[in-house]
């Protein structure tokens, strides 16, 4: 995505400026070159590179049990579902059966994460566009999911609870009651979203036609997740390409076809209904038996390649593991959910104000650890 | 736009910052839904959970005796080299030698609390302790021997 600044002979009227890597309205280090013309977007440049910790050759150098808990450091809001993916990659190398107690702890645990991240996306998002009390509303239940987070993996936001063949722990044995009591209390507060900001007049005419994205732009751009939802694309990879029990659980797809910035917000709100929906199913069925599969202490992955891919809060993440054999692999490739996001704000934010930039930027969605690695 | 869209609009938005205020406005007469921690003043009360991972320690019984066998599964499982095991040879009164530890080094300032370490005990000589409150002002205090000083190996364990 970097390239050499064009040598700028004739300026004319434009203006160059930077957002970031510094910059409030920015998450991270995300430091975008944005070319205007008055107040009008002619084009964003963004350059990466601030938080490249290198993890993909970190994870060369590590073994296959070692190596998963890096992974919490890229997407760190849905540090349990980058967890999940390297696991059943590692899984479908070794030709593991996970036992059914584990798959259901593995999918109760992606739909906290989800439902938390998402709850962080909309606190945060109503700051950006100005709004702050949504922030701690949204913490305070997201704060609930955490809590159950620290009771049965021992952490709040890198977990590294997922192991090759399983969990690490049992759950807790409040877990149940303390998931029963969040849904309660997630019932009992959603309508607050919508009353302080869904419905706010200030809000809409902030996100409605802003940042228009076509379907066939999505596609071409490689947009997945709520983003391409928000266009109508279908792409959840838990319909698709389902893993784990995801085929035999009753959800939704949620499907929008707006295409603007309200769209991805409202496919949003709406998937953390859908992930309510399954934790519901599954909070009183969890399978009996162990939550472990019994594997050698030093795994070694045969010679090949295997590619698995999940849904996380923000697309598609796939892992690309490449085996010489050895205890550790030769090559791995994360595909991102956030860098292909990314690269199309440039497309959607061209020919539109300045002031709305923040809006797109919000609804795509961006965690920049996830898109440097 | 037409007078009767104008009135309808500007009424619309008045109702809907209202609702927003209205929510504001419960919570400010409902004290007892907040749900903040004043953290640095509620020490005595603060309960950690059980399983929360704040650093590595060995635990030692009553006669400054530990777990550890000084097989280095520990050492081995660890991702960034947080652990040094250091070993020596102990003479048994049957004059064998015996393999124990002399140390065993724990960086917490590297430590990820990844809890790998932990899972790769035999002997569950190591757990996770639930402290947080790790800042020094040396870095050279968070190198720590988990041992005691002059503890031994308990009877019975391999």
């Amino acid at each position: 995505m970097y390239r050499e600044t064009e040598i700028v002979t004739d300026m004319g009227n434009d203006l160059v400026i930077n957002v970031g890597p510094q910059h409030p309205a920015t998450h991270g280090v995300l430091h975008l070159v944005i070319t205007l013309n008055g107040e009008t977007i002619k084009k964003v440049e963004p350059h990466l590179g601030y938080i490249h910790r290198s993890i993909e050759k970190m994870c060369e150098s590590l073994t296959y049990r070692q190596f998963i808990y890096v992974t919490s450091r890229m997407d760190y809001l849905s540090a349990h579902i980058n967890n999940h993916a390297c696991a059943l990659c590692i899984e479908k190398g070794l030709g593991l059966e996970i036992p059914p107690r584990a798959q259901a702890i593995r999918v109760l645990m992606d739909e906290l994460t989800r439902i938390a991240s998402h709850e962080l996306w909309w606190g945060a998002m109503a700051m950006d566009l100005g709004a702050f009390t949504p922030f701690f509303h949204a913490f305070r239940e997201r704060e609930t999911i955490t809590d159950i987070m620290e009771e049965t993996c021992g952490a709040r936001l890198t977990m590294n609870y997922m192991v090759p063949g399983g969990v690490m722990q049992d759950l807790h044995p409040s877990f149940q009651q303390k998931v029963k009591d969040f849904l309660v209390l997630y019932k009992r507060k959603i309508h607050e979203y919508d009353e302080m900001v869904t419905g706010n007049v200030i809000f809409q005419n902030r996100m409605k036609n802003v940042g228009y994205l076509s379907p066939e732009d999505a596609i071409s751009y490689g947009v997945t997740g709520p983003s391409a939802r928000g266009s109508g694309v279908k792409c959840d990879i838990r319909k698709l390409y389902p893993y784990e029990i995801y085929d035999k659980l009753q959800f939704d797809e949620v499907l929008e076809t707006g295409g603007d910035s309200f769209a991805r917000y409202m496919v949003r709100l709406r998937e953390m209904n859908e992930s309510i929906k399954i934790i519901e199913q599954l909070i009183d069925n969890i399978p009996e038996g162990d939550f472990q599969a019994k594997t050698k202490a030093v795994l070694k992955l045969p010679k090949g390649e295997f590619y698995t891919r999940v849904e996380t809060a923000r697309g598609e993440l796939g892992v690309y593991i490449v085996s010489e054999g050895g205890t550790t692999p030769y090559r791995i490739k994360f595909r991102s959910p956030g860098f292909s996001n990314l690269s199309v704000l440039d497309h959607i934010a061209r020919g539109s104000k300045l002031g709305d930039l923040v809006a797109m930027m919000g609804t795509l969605d961006l965690v920049i650890p996830d898109i440097d690695r | 736009m037409s007078a009767k869209q104008y009135i309808s609009d500007v009424v619309n938005a008045v109702s809907s910052l209202l609702t927003g205020m209205k929510r504001t406005g419960y919570y400010f007469f409902h004290h007892k839904e907040i749900i903040t921690e004043e953290y640095p003043d509620n020490r005595a009360t603060l309960k950690m959970a059980e399983r929360f991972k704040g650093e590595v320690v060995m635990p030692h019984d009553e006669n400054n005796e530990h777990r550890c066998t000084g097989c280095t599964a520990c050492e081995l499982a660890c991702p960034n080299g947080t652990i040094k095991v250091v070993t020596k040879f102990d003479i048994t009164p049957e004059g064998k030698k015996k393999k124990a530890i002399d140390k065993l080094v724990y960086h917490l300032e590297l430590c990820t609390l990844c809890n790998l370490c932990i899972e790769s005990c035999p002997s569950d000589a190591i757990i996770m302790a639930q402290t947080f409150e790790h800042s020094v002002f040396n870095r050279a205090e968070l190198t720590k021997v988990l041992n005691k000083p002059g503890s031994k190996i308990m009877e019975g364990v391999e």
